[in-house]
């Protein structure tokens, strides 16, 4: 469930973020000591979805990653953040409020996250 | 034992007093600087013990403590400084002023008030008392004796006395010294709950709490009122056009609330966390912040039937997300107290003195970072309560969300009345 990024190829931080989101069905962005990731985490464990968690504090170059996915997000918090499919879904609200509405859990499905 | 020094030309405080007891007033006016929340005069200026308005009276005659107590505030309350330990001076016998009148003359300790036994026969500028020397002619053994003692325990209690003064100088001195710090400390814009400087304003968070429990007692009233209005709506049957508007208003007002906690959480969220803006039996079952999102869908229960098969499924999942997203929201929140349990705990053990303060700083910071991820756990739980209700409005039909919002409302208005109930409950 946790990967470890391999070492950066010299790459753009977006770039990096692109291919890593792409390379499982649900990717998730934390940091280790962010309770929010925490809950976020939870979550999708408790829907029985095995996410691909990087942790950036833990990458040396997760500061850059960091940065880009503010940019990414227009926000002050660069995580938690989702993708699913390599689709962006975004921070824990975003998440929530699919999840409430019903359409989080048919996009799981169509990436393979979740069966039945 | 009281003994009273002549007013005018000394500097030492004059407090003669036997059996001190702090409790009693002491009042002085004029020369003496009686600052608020002080008792007794604290400074040493001359103090006027016994002003003009003192009667003295012939001292065979005994002295009436009455006459001197009624001379207003500028006097001592004498009344127990005359009669210590019940022994009465109607007779002039005065054994305890005796002492005084044996005492030396160089008895001068910071609170000496002995009267010279020079004057113990006259009425100097402040003495009152002078003594019965027939009876002490007698040379009692055990009067003697007996006024060793009390000139003994006089002694101690002016020192007490003095003790506890200075006690109170110090405690006047540090308050000042915090007054000016808070308003130092304010004016630097930092938030400090202040009761001190008599209503110059609450700190601001202490004005944001306010603020808003203000504005929630308006919207409550406001969404009762919607909801009155709903029901009567549902009972004379209306049309679905016209219920409609009934519900988008309270759905509208929803929407209010949630506003006003976004800038309340961003304002003062303990105070939000705390749920002191909701009655008590409210407050018991709320969950960060708020209602359970699970809770609602369990309150509607059957009313909300009959349900289509598509209806039936959407609340049903409704349920479950509501119910996932809450529990993964309290894990982050255990996940929250844990981290700051270990913080806080480590800060305590540091290695070495000079470890010790770069260490509980930085622990500080840490912890202070932690906390402040509690306003996003708030929002997030009011996200989930807000969009929870707004699901259950798109899965209904708008008979059926009159009906639930009715549900709904009436649930809460009962638990609040429940508070009220309980509170004025008759108790053994």
């Amino acid at each position: 469930m946790y990967s470890y990024m391999g070492m950066g190829m010299g790459s753009d931080p977006m770039e990096r973020l692109v291919k890593l989101a792409s390379e499982s069905a649900v990717v998730i962005f934390s940091v280790s000591s962010c309770c929010m990731c925490h809950a976020v985490k939870r979550l999708f464990c408790g829907m029985g979805v095995n996410p691909a968690v990087y942790e950036l504090d833990q990458d040396p170059r997760g500061k850059e990653l960091e940065r880009a996915l503010m940019r990414l997000l227009g926000n002050s918090q660069a995580v938690p953040v989702v993708f699913i499919g390599g689709k962006l879904i975004g921070s824990m609200d975003r998440v929530m409020a699919s999840h409430i509405n019903g359409t989080l859990v048919p996009l799981l499905k169509e990436a393979g996250a979740l069966w039945l | 034992m009281q003994s009273f020094k002549a007013a005018a030309p000394h500097t030492t405080p004059d407090m003669g007093d036997d059996d001190f007891n702090p409790a009693k007033a002491f009042h002085h006016d004029d020369s003496v600087d009686l600052s608020s929340g002080s008792i007794f005069s604290l400074k040493s200026s001359n103090v006027d013990v016994v002003g003009n308005s003192l009667h003295y009276d012939a001292f065979n005659t005994g002295i009436r403590a009455a006459e001197i107590v009624s001379s207003g505030t500028g006097c001592l309350d004498t009344g127990q400084f005359m009669y210590q330990k019940g022994t009465t001076l109607g007779n002039g016998h005065i054994e305890n002023w005796g002492d005084s009148g044996l005492a030396d003359n160089s008895q001068q300790t910071d609170t000496s008030t002995d009267v010279d036994t020079d004057d113990k026969n006259q009425l100097q500028h402040g003495a009152i008392i002078t003594v019965d020397q027939s009876k002490l002619k007698t040379g009692d053994q055990k009067t003697l004796q007996r006024l060793a003692q009390n000139r003994e325990a006089a002694r101690k209690s002016r020192l007490r006395k003095k003790a506890y003064v200075q006690q109170l100088e110090s405690s006047r001195l540090r308050l000042t010294q915090l007054e000016q710090e808070l308003q130092k400390a304010r004016q630097q814009g930092i938030f400090i709950v202040s009761g001190l400087s008599g209503g110059h304003g609450l700190s601001v968070s202490g004005n944001a709490a306010l603020a808003f429990d203000m504005d929630y007692a308006h919207w409550l009233n406001e969404h009762q009122r919607l909801i009155n209005d709903l029901r009567s709506g549902l009972n004379s049957h209306l049309g679905d056009s016209e219920l409609r508007i009934l519900v988008e208003s309270v759905m509208a007002h929803y929407d209010e609330v949630f506003k006003l906690k976004s800038i309340g959480v961003k304002a003062d969220a303990f105070h939000m966390l705390s749920g002191m803006w909701k009655t008590p039996a409210e407050r018991c079952f709320m969950w960060l912040g708020g209602f359970r999102s699970s809770e609602l869908l369990k309150i509607l229960g059957n009313h909300l039937e009959p349900l289509t098969d598509q209806q039936l499924m959407g609340i049903c999942n409704l349920q479950q997300s509501s119910q996932q997203a809450e529990d993964a929201l309290s894990q982050g929140m255990e996940a929250l107290q844990q981290a700051l349990v270990d913080t806080l705990s480590s800060a305590c053990l540091g290695p070495t003195a000079s470890g010790n303060v770069a260490d509980y700083m930085s622990q500080m910071a840490i912890a202070m970072s932690k906390l402040a991820t509690l306003e996003n756990f708030l929002h997030q739980a009011d996200l989930l309560r807000h969009q929870t209700l707004q699901q259950m409005h798109r899965i209904l039909t708008t008979r059926q969300a009159a009906r639930a919002l009715l549900v709904f409302s009436d649930y809460n208005s009962r638990l609040r009345a429940l508070s009220s109930l309980w509170l004025a409950r008759p108790r053994n």
